[in-house]
């Protein structure tokens, strides 16, 4: 080439980055192929599977109790609201009552979870924009709290494995009511100091506007739940749409984006664990006496049949599909994770966008990969 | 089997050869005797040298009396006479104050690195509620110790496919204009190891050197994070030295001097920092020298979440500390650099007469360092292309009309040779209104709108549904 003349002209070609499976910013062990041109992002690959542990069939071998703590691994940065998944579609398949004060616990359980999760996932969206794990350690300060609250409760932090078909495993000991009431007290302010902090920060509004749209018909042709679809501006929030456990008692609002940048989704979260505050506080003033649980046989035998449960997790709808077969475990198990379905729309936003961009929309998604692995 | 134990074999070629080579002393001790003597008559004349000066500047003989500590500076000066007054050529005298300046930077640095490390990591910890280090000595005090021996004990890896001598050259390119751009510093009046007339061109010049080490680290790595770093790495060294130098130039306009001591010196003089005069160029600068050296908010060419570690990706054990060490030492050369042009230097308005001047010099530097690190526990971190279009839209236009403004105030201060305050304080007066309206003005040309200002945040939904309720609530229904 050099030697007949060489031309003007510069070329380039595209080259294929790596991105994970592990990297500071995809979350878990994620793989994505990027083929890119200079900043810009022609074409990626998502890989998953790398946390893959056959967690449905293996669910069909175990009874229908044994099954909680692996909706523990799934998504575990959110383990109360996939117990609670599963324990809801189960009681629905074999027609089991549960307590009053069960379900108060219950929904006490979920919004804390929500709060803990919600506090990681914008911890670490603000982590990718750059700003130095600064805002990530203000967050796991309120996190750090609420998992001492369920360690205090039901002994892990994480893999709480706290809810029982017909109500919850333990009574949380008398200490936990005063330490919940305090946090439920500095909350609001903690939430403000946030808001205060990142929400008029220039830098970070640089970085998240208009980054990363998902308009409201993309949002559900794409079938996205949780933040990733309240962010695009539709008011679809299963805690209201279909109430479960008491929360047809609470009254909080459905916080939604107005043009479903990054942005929004991020503060749908923010404002989302400020209505989780309210909700927490209502179930504590309005929660009654009596049994924490049912007493169910210890092999459950649902009558021969098919369920959906679904419940609104941290990162949107958890479902359990289960089939019986008047057996003690499921003759099917099938998770709907949120993380997938939402993860799926990364390669439409990322294309044509910097890698810059796409880290931030890819940390704005809230994936956890273990629930998309299963 | 038999009975003979089996030899472990080593797993690589690598490991092998790292078993056959030995320790650090047998290789010392088959060294040539030639070399060894060699050494042992350059250590020892390192300790001598050490020891002179100790003794002069502490017995003080030179000139006869206790020497004034404040004044270190003088001291070198004196012996610098002192020789060349023996009558053996200028030579003599440029190597020995050339040897003492090199000794005094590279201690000065390394004292820093190990401490300045230690500095950054608590204070940041502080800022993001955590401890910090704090398990290895009283408070932490020798985790930077324990660090640098982790370091240097750990294998150097060169990536299969790397282009080995480029590979192995830039860590040591890139701590060599670090320890270079120092010479012009002036630490007290005679106290600047390089005192020449055009220190501030050396030190733009020596500082922009740099690029060519990381690009060099960028491409021979043969990896693709390292490629992209070293890109953003040069677009961004580039861009940025065009703003710097812009705002360096406001200053000598003012000063009428390239010469670093002659810059402090009219800061003295006038009993004003160039700070309070040229708040604009203060700006330029300080932002401008954090995208050119890495950090936080323009560490993009390092950013973590994207690129891992951008240029130095691959870059093990002790050559991925000097790649550190140099990030460290570059943040207080900034700082000394800003004391120096903008914070007058090592003059704090007669304080100097009584503390030592270097002392304040060092105070000041630190105090830059302070605010990189509080940056870097505060901002989140540019895009590559706000980063580029903020230097090229945004600073170069208004430096370009900050050199015309200080062009035309400096020629009134020459033209009628005013010295006193109340011309000095109207044209910073006029100067901080300038600022304040063209930084505001030229954002709202640019584009730069209210809406970005004050970002709107989420809305309440007052139903529940799908696309229909999602249109209804957009469109106010």
């Amino acid at each position: 080439m050099v030697g007949d003349g060489a031309s003007m002209t510069t070329s380039a070609e595209p080259y294929v980055l790596n991105i994970g499976p592990q990297h500071p910013s995809t979350h878990g062990v994620f793989r994505i192929r990027v083929v890119m041109d200079g900043e810009r992002i022609q074409d990626l690959d998502m890989i998953v599977g790398y946390l893959h542990r056959s967690m449905e069939k293996l669910a069909e071998e175990r009874t229908y109790t044994q099954n909680i703590p692996f909706t523990d691994r799934a998504d575990y940065l959110a383990a109360m609201s996939s117990n609670l998944g599963l324990c809801l579609a189960a009681e629905r398949l074999a027609d089991v009552e549960v307590p009053e004060r069960a379900s108060y616990l219950r929904v006490i359980f979920a919004e804390l979870q929500r709060i803990a999760s919600h506090a990681m996932a914008n911890g670490t969206l603000v982590s990718d924009a750059g700003a130095w794990q600064t805002p990530l350690l203000y967050m796991f300060r309120e996190r750090e709290k609420i998992l001492d609250l369920f360690e205090m409760t039901c002994g892990a932090r994480l893999t709480t494995n706290y809810m029982r078909i017909g109500g919850v495993a333990f009574e949380p000991p008398p200490e936990f009511w005063p330490a919940l009431e305090e946090l439920v007290d500095e909350l609001p302010d903690r939430i403000s100091e946030y808001e205060e902090l990142l929400t008029q920060n220039e830098i970070f509004v640089a970085r998240t506007r208009n980054v990363g749209i998902i308009s409201a018909e993309d949002a559900i042709n794409g079938s996205l739940v949780g933040p990733a679809l309240r962010g695009s501006g539709v008011p679809w929030d299963l805690r209201k749409a279909e109430p479960y456990c008491v929360y047809d008692r609470m009254e909080f609002d459905v916080p939604i984006g107005r043009t479903g940048d990054v942005y929004d989704r991020f503060m749908c979260r923010l404002a989302e664990t400020r209505e989780s505050t309210k909700i927490i506080r209502q179930a504590i003033e309005g929660i009654p006496d009596g049994p924490h649980k049912t007493d169910i046989p210890l092999a459950l035998r649902p009558p021969p049949g098919e369920v959906y449960g679904r419940v609104e997790g941290p990162r949107g709808e958890v479902g359990f599909y289960l089939v019986s077969d008047g057996g003690p475990a499921p003759y099917r198990f099938h998770l709907r994770a949120p993380s997938l379905i939402n993860l799926s729309l990364l390669r439409e936003l990322a294309r044509g966008a910097s890698l810059s961009d796409a880290v931030v929309t890819l940390g704005s998604i809230d994936i956890v990969v273990g629930e998309i692995d299963r | 089997m038999s009975d003979q134990p089996v030899p472990r074999r080593p797993a690589t070629p690598m490991a092998q050869q790292i078993l056959d080579r030995g320790s650090l002393l047998d290789d010392a001790k088959r060294l040539p005797s030639g070399v060894k003597a060699a050494g042992a008559v350059f250590a020892l004349g390192f300790l001598a040298v050490n020891v002179a000066i100790a003794y002069i500047v502490i017995d003080g003989r030179l000139d006869g009396h206790w020497y004034d500590f404040r004044d270190l500076g003088n001291a070198i000066a004196q012996l610098r006479t002192e020789l060349d007054d023996t009558g053996t050529g200028p030579w003599l005298s440029y190597w020995v104050t050339g040897l003492i300046g090199g000794v005094a930077i590279l201690s000065f640095l390394g004292g820093f690195l190990l401490i300045g490390s230690w500095i950054e990591r608590r204070l940041l910890a502080r800022f993001q509620i955590r401890m910090g280090p704090n398990r290895v000595g009283p408070f932490g005090l020798l985790q930077p110790l324990a660090d640098a021996l982790k370091l240097m004990q750990k294998e150097v890896l060169i990536p299969i496919g790397a282009d080995r001598l480029l590979f192995f050259l830039p860590p040591i390119l890139v701590f060599i204009p670090a320890m270079l751009a120092w010479g012009p510093v002036p630490w007290a009046p005679n106290m600047a190891y390089l005192d020449i007339n055009v220190g501030l061109l050396y030190v733009i010049s020596i500082t922009s050197l740099s690029v060519l080490a990381i690009w060099m680290a960028g491409w021979s790595s043969n990896n693709h994070y390292a490629l992209l770093g070293a890109m953003r790495t040069v677009a961004m060294m580039v861009s940025y030295e065009i703003p710097i130098s812009l705002s360096l130039l406001v200053v000598v306009l003012l000063t009428g001097s390239l010469n670093l001591n002659e810059i402090v010196a009219w800061q003295g003089s006038h009993n004003v920092w160039m700070a309070f005069l040229l708040p604009f160029s203060m700006f330029t600068f300080f932002f401008s020298s954090t995208a050119e050296i890495n950090r936080t908010p323009n560490d993009i060419a390092e950013a973590e979440s994207e690129i891992v570690a951008g240029f130095h990706t691959e870059y093990s054990g002790m050559k991925a500390g000097l790649f550190l060490a140099v990030e460290l030492g570059n943040a207080l050369l900034v700082g000394a650099l800003f004391a120096t042009f903008f914070l007058g230097g090592y003059t704090m308005f007669g304080l100097e007469e009584w503390v030592p001047p270097y002392l304040i010099l060092a105070v000041k530097a630190t105090t830059g360092y302070f605010f990189f690190i509080w940056l870097r526990g505060t901002l989140p971190r540019f895009r590559i292309d706000q980063l580029m279009t903020f230097a090229w839209k945004y600073l170069i236009p208004l430096s370009i009309a900050n050199v015309l403004i200080v062009a035309v105030e400096a020629t009134i201060a020459a033209r009628w040779e005013a010295e006193g305050i109340v011309i000095y304080g109207s044209f910073a007066l006029v100067n901080l209104a300038l600022t304040v309206y063209a930084v505001r003005a030229w954002a709202r040309v640019i584009g730069y709108s209210a809406e970005l200002e004050h970002p709107e945040g989420p809305r309440t939904a007052d139903r529940i549904g799908g696309l229909k309720a999602a249109r209804q609530i957009r469109t106010g229904a």
